[in-house]
């Protein structure tokens, strides 16, 4: 008897210690403090290192002298569009604010996992530049002249990146530079399939097909891809700084702002908006559905749309801003043009090297079957890597010695058993 | 041949040891890029340093790592008791069979379905999502358990019953006799597996990402996500100060162990 009570003691005790921080934690409100929860990309808010502006620091001040209530802003960061949407989607966090890029926010939109936004809390709305409103991936659906779920963050867009000292002037201008033959070895082909397809299907002059639903189009990029895939260097993400800035290799696709960081550390690297058109991306803050402080998100993302803190998020990130108060400050300008002398112009100026407007489209959410479809076209690309060749055969050589090994000696324990 | 054994150990540990060295080498780089070595800085390291939420989440780390590997081993090494002294010989065999299968699973499977179990619990509960500590606590005590008893269960199998039925028939309860007699032979099983336990929480990020919140992160969650756009040089400085720490850790270790031989041998 005395031993039953102790092990149930003993269980309850284990029980309680589990539970209880489980039970207390859920409490956001405590202590009369509203927290508010934001989930952003990863160094892409103004943190206050290296003497930038603490942003969220800035934002609980400004809060309490406005509505006299203190907020504890949560900051944290994911580092895909894929992996925000997996913690959103399975409802075990409740975010305030998230800033999920334009295809993502459709594909949240159709699965009802956003709120809709009351532009009664966001005044500022009317800062961010009227392109920016009534988007393709949130049409404004109740007319009043801004997107119904999203406020435009950061955008960014794609132009290729050069480096002086290796490529020829005469070469550039075009998309054609990542299948030039006389570059072989030197080009980096992005390793992500959307990226890959976009990339192929404007260099075909299909600026405007990224997103269709023609299965021979596809098909058509994919031949493209398998043209390039002997003269690239790889298949690369975030290698491609490392690469690109120690001039182990000489193209490369990938954003203007993150061309600034590259040419920090290596000023001979150049780029370019192609003349067949080029992809464009927003990253918007939305509220989602799950939100428990609606109103807060919302103050939120209107005092980010004031002067200061607009201007700190885009100097700290280096991507551009769709708000007319950031575009058009004069010490903003001077920050960028210190970074590269055209460096504003690059950012904002989307004209290829002849001078000429560049046409952009952004990537739409792809449904089902035609998710599918890139995926299988992705894969027979990648599939013919030919080092998985070799691995299979070395793999083969020591699982077949492995298996000779072991008949051996069980073969010869077996001959001693007898003896 | 012994020429080609030196080789053979030479170049394993270069291949083990040469990614940490670059590691190491570029914290302390001036130029912020791993294109080029500039300069010595120790830049990084003062950045790492003002860093509040590295240092927030490495204690959140340690916190979570000491406390679910302390509730691993005293659960773990309770239910090895129990599992040694089952008589059913075939109910055993099940039971220690099925305590390993956590450990076989793949991390993301465990992450997955723990996450799916709260998500649920909270349903059921109608309570706000609970999220956080708590959850992080039990997932990781879920998973360092099989570890735990992996490394006591031999230690019981050595067990020379003997000795606990003799300290029985001197006047011993059974249950001084297990903590005077047994727990003192069993005690290096129990330590490796709390060290175990502890490693395997500290570095755990698949299970951690499905079952955290943004109110308690640790280090790993933290660094991944700081992965999305041009990894921070404070996170290389982070990781060098971690591995030298841990390498301390295991001189120490090893001098404590090697000295407590030395003195067995002159005895």
């Amino acid at each position: 008897m005395k031993k039953r009570l102790f092990t149930a003691l003993l269980a309850l005790s284990l029980l309680c210690t589990v539970l209880l921080p489980a039970l207390t934690s859920c409490d956001s409100e405590s202590g009369g403090i509203t927290t508010l929860y934001v989930y952003n990309w990863g160094e892409y808010l103004s943190d206050g290192s290296e003497g930038t502006l603490p942003v969220n620091d800035m934002f609980e001040e400004w809060y309490y002298e406005t509505y006299g209530e203190r907020v504890k802003v949560n900051y944290s960061t994911f580092s895909s569009n894929e992996t925000m949407y997996a913690k959103i989607s399975s409802g075990s966090v409740n975010y305030d604010v998230i800033v999920p890029s334009d295809y993502m926010i459709e594909r949240l939109i159709d699965e009802g996992l956003l709120a809709k936004l009351d532009y009664g809390n966001i005044p500022e709305i009317g800062n961010i530049l009227p392109d920016f409103q009534n988007a393709d991936y949130d049409p404004d659906k109740n007319g009043d002249g801004y997107n119904d779920y999203s406020v435009p963050y950061l955008y960014g867009m794609i132009g290729i990146i050069y480096n002086t000292t290796m490529v020829d002037e005469e070469d550039i201008g075009s998309w054609d530079l990542m299948w030039n033959e006389k570059y072989e070895g030197n080009i980096l082909q992005f390793n992500n399939s959307r990226d890959a397809f976009g990339s192929a299907m404007y260099n075909l002059g299909l600026w405007d097909q990224i997103n269709t639903d023609d299965e021979a189009i596809w098909r058509q990029a994919l031949e493209e891809l398998k043209k390039q895939k002997p003269i690239l260097q790889g298949y690369v993400m975030d290698e491609i700084y490392n690469k690109m800035e120690n001039g182990s290799a000489a193209i490369a696709a990938y954003y203007a702002g993150d061309y600034l960081t590259m040419y920090e550390n290596n000023e001979d690297l150049e780029f370019y908006y192609p003349r067949e058109g080029t992809n464009l991306y927003v990253d918007a803050m939305c509220v989602p559905a799950s939100s428990q402080n609606k109103t807060v998100a919302e103050r939120y993302i209107n005092y980010m749309l004031t002067a200061e803190p607009a201007i700190a998020n885009a100097e700290y990130t280096y991507y551009a801003s769709p708000n007319k108060l950031v575009v058009e400050d004069e010490e903003y300008v001077a920050y960028m043009n210190d970074i590269k002398d055209d460096g504003y112009e690059k950012m904002y100026v989307t004209t290829d090297v002849d001078g000429n407007e560049v046409q952009t489209s952004s990537y739409r959410n792809l449904k089902g079957d035609k998710l599918l479809l890139l995926n299988n076209l992705w894969e027979e690309l990648k599939s013919d890597i030919s080092v998985s060749g070799g691995i299979y055969a070395i793999c083969g050589v020591i699982l077949g010695t492995m298996t000779g090994f072991i008949i051996f000696f069980a073969v010869r324990r077996k001959k001693r058993n007898i003896y | 041949m012994k020429i080609l054994s030196k080789c053979y150990i030479g170049i394993i540990f270069f291949l083990l040891y040469i990614p940490i060295a670059v590691l190491i080498l570029f914290s302390f780089n001036e130029a912020g890029s791993l294109a080029e070595f500039t300069g010595f800085t120790t830049a990084w390291y003062e950045e790492l340093f003002l860093d509040e939420e590295a240092f927030s989440s490495l204690m959140n780390s340690l916190i979570l790592a000491i406390s679910s590997s302390l509730i691993a081993t005293v659960i773990g090494t309770f239910g090895a008791l129990g599992l040694h002294r089952m008589r059913n010989r075939y109910i055993k065999g099940a039971v220690n069979s099925m305590t390993n299968v956590p450990m076989m699973n793949p991390d993301i499977v465990t992450g997955v379905s723990m996450m799916l179990l709260f998500v649920t619990l909270a349903g059921i509960l109608h309570a706000k999502s609970f999220f956080g500590f708590g959850t992080m606590l039990v997932a990781h005590v879920t998973f360092n358990l099989p570890y735990v008893l992996l490394s006591v269960m031999p230690r019981f199998k050595q067990l020379d019953k003997s000795l606990s039925e003799a300290a029985q028939d001197l006047g011993c309860t059974p249950a001084r006799a297990f903590f005077s007699v047994e727990l003192p032979q069993i005690i290096p099983g129990i330590i490796s597996g709390l060290m175990l336990g502890f490693t395997m929480s500290l570095d755990d990020f698949v299970i951690s990402h499905f079952v955290s919140s943004p109110d308690f992160q640790t280090l790993p969650l933290y660094v991944y996500n700081q992965t999305s756009h041009n990894v921070k040089f404070s996170m290389y400085a982070l990781c060098s100060i971690i591995v030298l720490t841990i390498l301390l850790i295991l001189i120490a270790v090893n001098f404590a162990g090697g000295k407590k031989k030395g003195k067995g041998g002159t005895k």
